[in-house]
């Protein structure tokens, strides 16, 4: 009876996988993007002494602290997820995805939560010097997580250094070259590109942020520094991903043509092919099915032929070279759209900033400070679709050209088991992220309440410094 | 393994060698690293039972204490360790992935719901303490500590469950597995009432002892009732090797280490801290157990030994020449962490980040 209502285990094990990955990749860039913030104002805390500094470290550790512990709630059941759903591709290629996963928790894991705990109740136990060092260990250990994270994922894009063997009619891989197996030629381009997206995502939300308080109060002093502080980062940022993205794109073509070829919704191989700036859907059906040619789109004739070969007249493949059925184009092609849109769009908001700023406008109230309060979540947007470029873009591929999706999931699991198991997901995430949001509004409105006392208390000295000259004239 | 692509053949395979190699590639460093692997696969076990159930035990613990001070002073206790000390689980679980993939596969697949029961008493279990710092309002801080002490009670049952299926090959809701879901819940309670009594005072200690010895003579209670059950319906023919001289004497330290820890409990303040350590020690006896039990036979399930899941030598070597050294600095830090927050807690410390 209730048949039709379950899902499918491998469908069902790509969503759970994907959606569990968009929610932990808000909080693992937030732990990233934000880390450097947290050295920075700890820094400048000791070493000036200032309040103003204390409070912004003290204000943006808590939101660090949740982010962390959420990170973990969120990650520990993705990593479980190779086991639980993937077993067959753990086990066939548990040499080269283990040894990474089990370095990052010993080197990297256990770094962050140790000196997460010393940042967070150790300000009285520790002196001035382990206090930054141990931020700056915190950081540390989160950027450390991303690249180990990430050797994993860029191995299962362009894998090497491992030899496929059969033994009892068993196939599995083996670890033949470590440094090859670990250090493959995708991982500098992930690890750059993901590594900026996480600063940029956290930039947006510290400038937006900071907006919102310097909105409502334009002379407190603590927020006027951290807008400036984060357009800045923001317009140099946001400048370098485009050009980076560009370089790391030609990567992937020669790399993983067919996700290229989804990328830009190529689906017959030709020479001297225009790259689609812009691309807006006709019809409905375009957006479910997208066909490069049948797009209204604004485009640069040979352009993506001369990214992909350095050569205006260069092979573009298409997606009929590929023996794939049903390639999931719309999700690949859409996602990469709106992740350049989204990024072209930092840049004008940086460089706008950077203009205002100039013309010592910055903290006027005015439409600029509305678009960065608005653009607070569109740097993690921009973050998530960007991994189903990578992630979906490889699909029908768990390790490209080595293993299937198909071949890589649990073989045991039933379909109740699977709704069960989606089912608790979909609420639990829903739930932790309406909480996150909760929080975060908490700690922002206690700040306010500070930050109109920013304002009190200047009045307050404006009116002593007024009384105080013709006060002691009259005496 | 369908590879029809003409146009990527040659490119995704480019094995560039940069340095050569730096371990042996076809033999194991030391003829026993499989076996050594499989002792570094329940040290991390161990010590995740040992801290993160003192954790769980003073989750626990919460419960029975009404005063909001003492709430307070209960979570500022662990506040600044329990994530760290939850890393060992990730530890263990990444450990086993790397070393042992078949295994990994296999009791993450089999157990497909129950692990994620885990995962969910453990999120509900680590975000409550965080959340309740957050506001005020009495409803919402009640919401949260009801969760936290529900989380911190299904966390250490599940895990023991998982743990019982694992080493007896039984199901989910055998009894085998759920008397040791009981026994690790005992477990963390001792553990955590120790730790408590280690960082207060006054009447709190006292109290605490009590809760302490109770749990303790639960432990050791459910434990025995476990080994009997297990002896009788034998589900893997394990009956011989419960009445082997191993067992057995781990079953006399595990009653030695519960003695101290009475004696430790019962005594004075200054005692308290080897009354701590009794309890790792009770904690390590049953890894220990569990080692015994495993030994060779790492899935009993289906019978696949240690040696038939360990990955190849190379890989293996590579693995111990990054992370046995990484595992000494782990330790360093794990020192230094808890030297930083030794002594009595004071109440003014609370939970999370301090304005």
């Amino acid at each position: 009876m209730i048949e039709p209502l379950l899902i499918d285990p491998e469908l069902g094990s790509r969503i759970q996988f994907g959606g569990t990955l968009s929610v932990h990749i808000v909080f693992a860039a937030l732990s990233v993007g934000l880390a450097p913030y947290i050295v920075y104002f700890t820094y400048k805390e000791i070493s000036t002494g200032r309040e103003k500094y204390e409070r912004l470290r003290s204000f943006w550790t808590k939101i660090f602290a949740i982010g962390f512990v959420m990170g973990t709630a969120t990650g520990i059941p993705m990593s479980f997820q190779f086991g639980t759903n993937f077993p067959a591709f753990s086990e066939f290629a548990g040499e080269l995805i283990g040894g990474p996963l089990a370095f990052e928790s010993t080197m990297a894991f256990f770094l962050e939560a140790v000196f997460l705990g010393v940042l967070l109740f150790g300000r009285e136990r520790v002196s001035d010097r382990v206090y930054v060092l141990s931020s700056v260990l915190v950081m540390v250990g989160a950027w450390l997580s991303a690249l180990w994270i990430l050797i994993v994922n860029s191995w299962m894009q362009t894998p090497q250094g491992y030899e496929l063997i059969e033994e009892n009619g068993v196939t599995g891989l083996v670890l033949t070259d470590p440094i090859a197996a670990y250090f493959t030629p995708r991982l500098f381009w992930m690890y750059v590109h993901m590594q900026n997206a996480a600063v940029i995502s956290v930039t947006l939300f510290v400038a937006g942020v900071a907006a919102y308080f310097v909105w409502t109060n334009p002379d407190s002093e603590p927020w006027r520094g951290t807008l400036k502080l984060s357009v800045g980062v923001l317009a140099i940022t946001s400048i370098f991903q485009v050009i980076h993205g560009d370089m790391y794109t030609r990567h992937v073509v020669q790399t993983q043509p067919m996700k290229f070829a989804a990328m830009e919704a190529i689906y017959e191989t030709k020479e001297g092919a225009p790259l689609h700036l812009l691309a807006f859907p006709r019809s409905l059906e375009d957006l479910t099915d997208p066909r490069a040619e049948e797009l209204f789109t604004v485009s640069i004739p040979y352009l993506a032929s001369f990214l992909a070969e350095a050569d205006p007249t260069g092979v573009v493949y298409g997606l009929e070279e590929f023996d794939v059925q049903n390639p999931p184009v719309a999700y690949v092609f859409w996602s990469f759209r709106t992740m350049v849109f989204l990024g072209f769009w930092f840049i004008v908001l940086g460089l706008w900033g950077v203009y205002r700023m100039r013309k010592g406008v910055l903290f006027e109230r005015g439409r600029y400070l509305k678009a960065l309060l608005a653009s607070i979540p569109l740097g993690f947007v921009a973050t998530i679709v960007g991994w189903y470029v990578t992630e979906i873009g490889r699909q029908p591929w768990i390790i490209q050209d080595v293993q299937l999706t198909s071949e890589g999931v649990s073989q045991t699991l039933t379909s109740t088991q699977m709704t069960i198991s989606l089912s608790a997901f979909a609420i639990a995430y829903a739930i932790l992220v309406v909480l996150f949001i909760r929080v975060i509004k908490w700690i922002v409105d206690d700040e306010l309440e500070r930050v109109l006392e920013d304002d009190f208390e200047r009045v307050e000295q404006e009116r002593t410094d007024d009384q105080a000259p013709s006060g002691s004239g009259e005496v | 393994m369908t590879t029809n692509f003409p146009i990527m053949a040659d490119v995704t395979r480019v094995d560039t060698v940069l340095f050569g190699p730096v371990v042996p590639v076809d033999e194991y460093l030391i003829p026993w690293l499989p076996e050594l692997w499989f002792g570094i696969l329940l040290f991390t076990l161990g010590m995740y039972v040992f801290l993160d159930g003192f954790d769980f035990g003073i989750g626990m613990l919460y419960g029975t204490r009404e005063d909001e001070a003492e709430r307070d002073l209960l979570l500022s206790i662990f506040g600044p360790v329990w994530d760290a000390n939850e890393v060992w689980l990730v530890a263990f679980g990444t450990v086993l992935f790397a070393a042992f993939p078949p295994v990994y596969a296999s009791l993450l697949s089999d157990h497909y719901l129950l692990v994620f029961a885990i995962v969910f008493a453990l999120i509900l279990r680590g975000i409550t303490p965080e959340l309740r710092e957050q506001r005020d309002e009495p409803e919402w801080v009640r919401a949260c500590d009801r969760g936290f002490v529900v989380g911190s009670t299904l966390s250490p049952f599940f895990i023991g469950t998982l743990a019982g299926s694992w080493v007896f090959g039984t199901g989910t809701i055998a009894l085998p597995s759920v008397l040791t879901g009981v026994a690790v819940v005992f477990l963390s309670v001792a553990s955590g009432a120790a730790y408590v009594a280690m960082k207060t005072t006054d009447t709190l200690r006292e109290e605490m002892v009590r809760y302490g010895l109770y749990a303790a003579a639960g432990y050791l209670l459910s434990v025995v009732v476990l080994l009997i059950t297990v002896f009788l319906t034998d589900p893997l023919g394990v009956r011989e090797t419960l009445l082997s001289t191993p067992v057995l004497a781990v079953v006399l330290v595990t009653v030695v280490f519960l003695g101290i820890g009475v004696v430790a409990a019962t005594r004075d303040a200054l005692e308290v801290t080897w009354w701590f350590y009794a309890t790792g020690g009770v904690a390590f006896a049953l890894i220990t157990l569990v080692a015994i039990l495993l030994y060779p036979d790492l899935y009993p399930a289906t019978g696949t030994t240690v040696r038939e899941s360990i990955i190849s030598p190379l890989a293996l070597n590579v693995l111990t020449v990054v992370v046995i050294p990484v595992l000494f600095l782990v330790l360093a830090y794990f020192r230094y962490l808890y030297t930083v927050f030794s002594g009595p807690v004071e109440h003014e410390d609370g939970y999370g980040t301090s304005d």
